[in-house]
């Protein structure tokens, strides 16, 4: 582990922090192991449909970018994490550390989607982790290298991509003709090396087709079946609203024939007012949702931000893209976490963000059997944050009458009430509505839900977008 | 600025856990009370006995069908033996207290899931929802009963002490509540031990507040509950016994307390009062002499000293039952008889332990979950013998592991014996210290060897078959040397409490042993 760099708050290191770091790891390890018997997803039949499919048929017959031949997914992700954490070693006091460490390993998103749900998120995240802090610690090699074999894992962390060319450019590829031409080069080189290693043998196949017919899936519609808390629920939301009024008003509003899950039949569009989202708008939505972040990383590329850039662009990809997952969060939460101690406000800002997104995947365990166990993971990752995050940012402004008064960690009336929001929604969901309203409209919570996030994590974004833009 | 000074002066070196004691006890009892009520959620997830076993199933089934019989049949027909009540299939062998709790959780099983306990029809039924339900109820229970009177405990025990350290605290709310035998046999086999051992946990907290009355109505309702919590009457009647000598007018307080004893019982037992008959209807359910001196494999003398003398084939159970109660009572005499002579808070802890392990190793009718019991005042004692703690509490799991296989349970054994072990040594955790007498006196190479042997043992009892001759091999040598280590431990604590009466320091006395 890196040198702890000696200072006047901490009088004895009488523990290493690579201990306290096992110590976590093993403690939520535990947990997991107990979660065995709980709920699998069809997710789990998937994985398993894979691992069968990789194992008895030949390469001819499988897709490379949708197999996961790992079976256990903390090891790995582990020492991906305790690599990254070693970087930090010598800049952060170990007491965040710890905090980082437990808030990313006990993120009960984290423990939900993959131990429970069933995915495989935990390692993925761990080899974004290990690029980001290649590129914080100024290695930008190694930093685009592995962001490269990521993107052969899941095509869903382009997203980041963007942010990733521009930064590299600027940073790694710049200053002079030849040398930044020859790094280019090398840049280049080094990721077609792993482009090709992936998608070699498909291209030798002639597959190379059905490859990006699978991978890229936009026959299905806009919105999963349950709507991720995005951007386009408000459009829906708004459409239907529309259409309402208009109605009432005396106009005759057809109501359209294709749904928002089931994908772009003809050319009927699923809104019945507002114009008809395809593929192609999302995605120049995405990039001008991006385009401030781009050209602050074009200005100064400098390595504190990434973390803040990449969280950004996936936050940007969750609010505007195609069909997108409610699981997505997972990939701008977790990298958030890591600049979450810095600031007052990004304490704030993140354990806000991480209760409404934790929340919203709720609906992902569905049976009796795990709710409690969802509602504690979610009840003791917000005390653990309020407790980590009050003892980070104490106020000691005794005798100081008049001068800067600090506070500690606390949070507005606003975003108070918003969190109660989420309990009562929470209730209306499981007691009330089945109690007042039985069967009727069962979609209705769930749909309360989405909406409801989707506010928490609006404001999310633009409160990054603020801080991207604000920032040097 | 203030924040630098402030900020550090909070003990260094050793509280990594600062940032979440500083806010306060009952913080900290929230977050770990949180975490306990996760891991029992996670537990729960588990088998339960008997588990798709017909015809008897286990544990869980007799549970259900007690909530089947408090709903559908009145209050006098549920001791008693007739056509809709079959007694021979899991009779009600608890006091009225369970009946009582029993009936509540019925009520509440019948509002959503009628059929898991319909009268008769419902006998076997597993289904999901049932199991949810069942294990829904363990889990208020506990949050209910017993996780209150682990706090009301914490708070009056650390009151008292002069070493109230804050992360000790936090150590021990977490032992208490994250013990694994206690989850494994609460919510993995399935029992409802948490509502006895709450109520004992909140009688012995309202003794160490001096609050003698309360401490009586709670341990009547933790033995009216389980009959077992009989193990620490001695150690509550010789302390109380104890401080009323001490008073002014020793008989009057004698028969207060008698009077609030017996008010207890007499509201307990209410329904059955009308005739002596229907008492002892009741009373003979609750001692069952003649399931004989123990049943299966337990870690007590009579069993351990079965392999050489066949206490069963050499007398009859009438006589069994008279020398078992015999030795009960000479192994619990030493302990009471310090307490009535010089009681105090800490002696009482000691006398629980003391008197509890003697009627779990001499007893009529012991089961090996009856371990839970001695188990419960060597938590409380975790802070002050931390060593024994973990010692016991390591081969009280090893006593218990016959029964988690059998139950499917391993691996929820396995994680929480991890989580055991990991917990004290969290980061930065003070070394309090600690007096290893075990090792001082048999030396570290013969406790290093009975590690090992408890290591092997697992691994043996998971994998092995025993021969064909000795079916029952791996379990006799488990509970020998279970027993082993528990005659050990009592002795130890026996010694301690008896040393307490000495006004020099206990480490001196130590020394001078040695």
């Amino acid at each position: 582990m890196g040198k702890q760099k000696p200072s006047v708050r901490e009088v004895h290191h009488s523990h290493s922090p690579k201990r306290s770091l096992w110590w976590f790891f093993l403690v939520a390890t535990c947990i997991k192991v107990l979660l065995f018997p709980s709920y699998r997803s069809t997710d789990f039949e998937v994985h398993r449909n894979w691992l069968a499919l990789t194992h008895s048929l030949p390469l001819s017959q499988w897709y490379f970018d949708e197999t996961s031949p790992w079976t256990l997914d903390y090891p790995p992700f582990f020492a991906y994490f305790e690599r990254f954490l070693s970087i930090f070693a010598n800049l952060i006091d170990p007491q965040i550390q710890k905090l980082i460490w437990s808030l990313i390993v006990w993120s009960p998103m984290l423990f939900i989607v993959d131990h429970v749900h069933f995915q495989y998120n935990g390692f993925l995240i761990g080899i974004l982790l290990i690029s980001l802090s290649y590129l914080e610690e100024g290695r930008d090699l190694l930093g685009g290298f592995v962001f490269a074999v990521l993107l052969c894992f899941k095509h869903l962390f382009a997203v980041a991509a963007p942010v990733y060319f521009v930064y590299l450019l600027r940073h790694y590829c710049w200053g002079g003709m030849i040398r930044g031409f020859s790094r280019l080069l090398i840049m280049g080189g080094v990721v077609t090396a792993v482009f090709a290693s992936a998608f070699g043998p498909f291209f030798h196949l002639g597959q190379i087709q059905q490859v990006i017919q699978r991978l890229f899936p936009f026959g299905r519609g806009i919105c999963h079946a349950y709507w991720a808390p995005n951007f386009w629920v408000f459009y829906i939301m708004s459409d239907k609203g529309l259409a309402f009024i208009f109605r009432k008003l005396g106009f005759s509003i057809q109501t359209p024939t294709a749904s928002f899950t089931a994908g772009l039949v003809g050319d009927s569009s699923p809104f019945s007012v507002l114009p008809q989202i395809t593929p192609f708008v999302t995605f120049i939505m995405v990039l001008l949702a991006l385009s401030p972040c781009l050209f602050k990383a074009w200005k100064n590329p400098q390595p504190q931000m990434i973390s803040r850039w990449i969280a950004y662009a996936y936050t940007c990809g969750f609010l505007f893209g195609w069909h997108v997952h409610e699981k997505a969060s997972l990939h701008f939460v977790i990298p958030l976490a890591i600049v979450a101690a810095q600031t007052l406000e990004d304490a704030r800002h993140y354990f806000l963000l991480s209760i409404v997104s934790c929340y919203s995947i709720f609906p992902l365990l569905f049976e009796a059997q795990e709710y409690p166990i969802k509602v504690l993971l979610l009840l003791l990752h917000s005390i653990l944050m309020w407790s980590g995050f009050s003892a980070q940012f104490y106020d000691g402004t005794e005798g100081n009458s008049g001068a800067t008064m600090k506070k500690g960690f606390v949070i507005g009336w606003v975003e108070r009430i918003y969190l109660i929001g989420l309990v009562v929604i929470e209730i209306w969901g499981q007691i009330l509505h089945p109690l007042l309203l039985g069967d009727k409209f069962a979609f209705a919570p769930l749909m309360l839900i989405s909406i409801y996030c989707a506010f928490g994590i609006m404001y999310s974004w633009i409160w990054q977008l603020v801080y991207i833009v604000k920032s040097l | 600025m203030g924040k630098g000074k402030k900020v550090k002066d909070t003990p260094s070196d050793d509280d990594c856990w600062w940032w979440l004691v500083q806010k306060g006890t009952t913080a900290v009892f929230i977050t770990v009370g949180l975490f306990a009520l996760l891991v029992r959620a996670a537990v729960s997830l588990h088998p339960y006995s008997g588990a798709g076993n017909p015809p008897k199933f286990g544990d869980y089934e007799a549970q259900r069908h007690w909530m089947e019989i408090t709903i559908n049949l009145p209050v006098r027909e549920w001791y008693r033996n007739s056509t809709r009540n079959d007694l021979s299939y899991w009779g009600l062998d608890y006091p009225p207290l369970t009946a009582y709790q029993s009936f509540i959780h019925g009520l509440f099983l019948r509002f959503f899931h009628p059929d898991s306990v319909a009268l008769f029809t419902s006998r076997g039924h597993e289904s999901y929802l049932g199991k949810l339900l069942m294990r829904w109820t363990v889990l208020s229970s506990d949050a209910l009963i017993f996780f209150p009177a682990v706090l009301y405990f914490i708070i009056v025990h650390y009151n008292q002490s002069s070493r109230s350290r804050k992360s000790e605290l936090a150590w021990h709310i977490a032992m208490l509540l994250l013990h694994p035998c206690l989850i494994l046999i609460d919510h993995g086999h399935f029992q409802f031990n948490c509502i006895s051992l709450g109520f004992t946990v909140g009688a012995i907290a309202a003794i160490l507040s001096g609050k003698d009355f309360v401490a009586s109505v709670l341990y009547c309702l933790a033995l009216n509950h389980k009959q077992m919590s009989a193990y620490f009457a001695p150690a509550f009647f010789s302390y109380l016994l104890g401080k009323c000598l001490r008073r002014k007018h020793p008989i009057l307080e004698v028969l207060k307390l008698g009077l609030v004893v017996l008010g207890t019982f007499a509201v307990v037992w209410w329904p059955y009062l009308y005739s002596t008959h229907s008492i002892l209807e009741v009373l003979s359910r609750l001692a069952p002499f003649e399931r004989g001196l123990f049943e299966d494999y337990v870690a007590n003398f009579w069993c351990a000293s079965s392999v050489l003398i066949k206490w069963k084939r050499l007398f009859t159970t009438e006589s069994l039952k008279l020398i078992s109660f015999t030795a009960t009572v000479i192994t619990c005499l030493p302990s009471m008889v310090q307490q009535i002579k010089s009681p105090s808070s800490r002696g009482f802890l000691y006398a629980l332990l003391n008197s509890s392990f003697s009627f779990y190793l001499f007893s009529f009718q012991v089961h090996e979950k009856s371990i839970l019991l001695p188990l419960l005042p060597a938590t409380l004692l975790a802070i002050e013998e931390p060593f024994m703690f973990r010692w016991f509490t390591q081969f009280a799991m090893l006593s218990m592991f016959p029964l988690i296989c059998r139950d499917n349970l391993v691996v929820p054994y396995l994680a929480l014996h991890a989580l055991f072990v990991l917990i004290p040594n969290a980061p930065g955790q003070h070394r309090i210290k600690e007096s290893n007498y075990f090792v001082s006196y048999l030396g570290s190479a013969t406790m290093h060897l009975v590690l090992c042997c408890y290591f092997v043992l697992h691994i043996v009892y998971l994998t092995m078959h025993p021969p064909e001759k000795y079916p029952f091999l791996f379990e006799a040598i488990i509970m020998n040397l279970c027993f082993s280590q528990f005659v050990l431990v009592t002795l130890g604590c026996n010694i301690k409490q008896w040393l307490l009466n000495k006004p020099v320091k206990l480490e001196e006395i130590e020394k001078k042993l040695i």
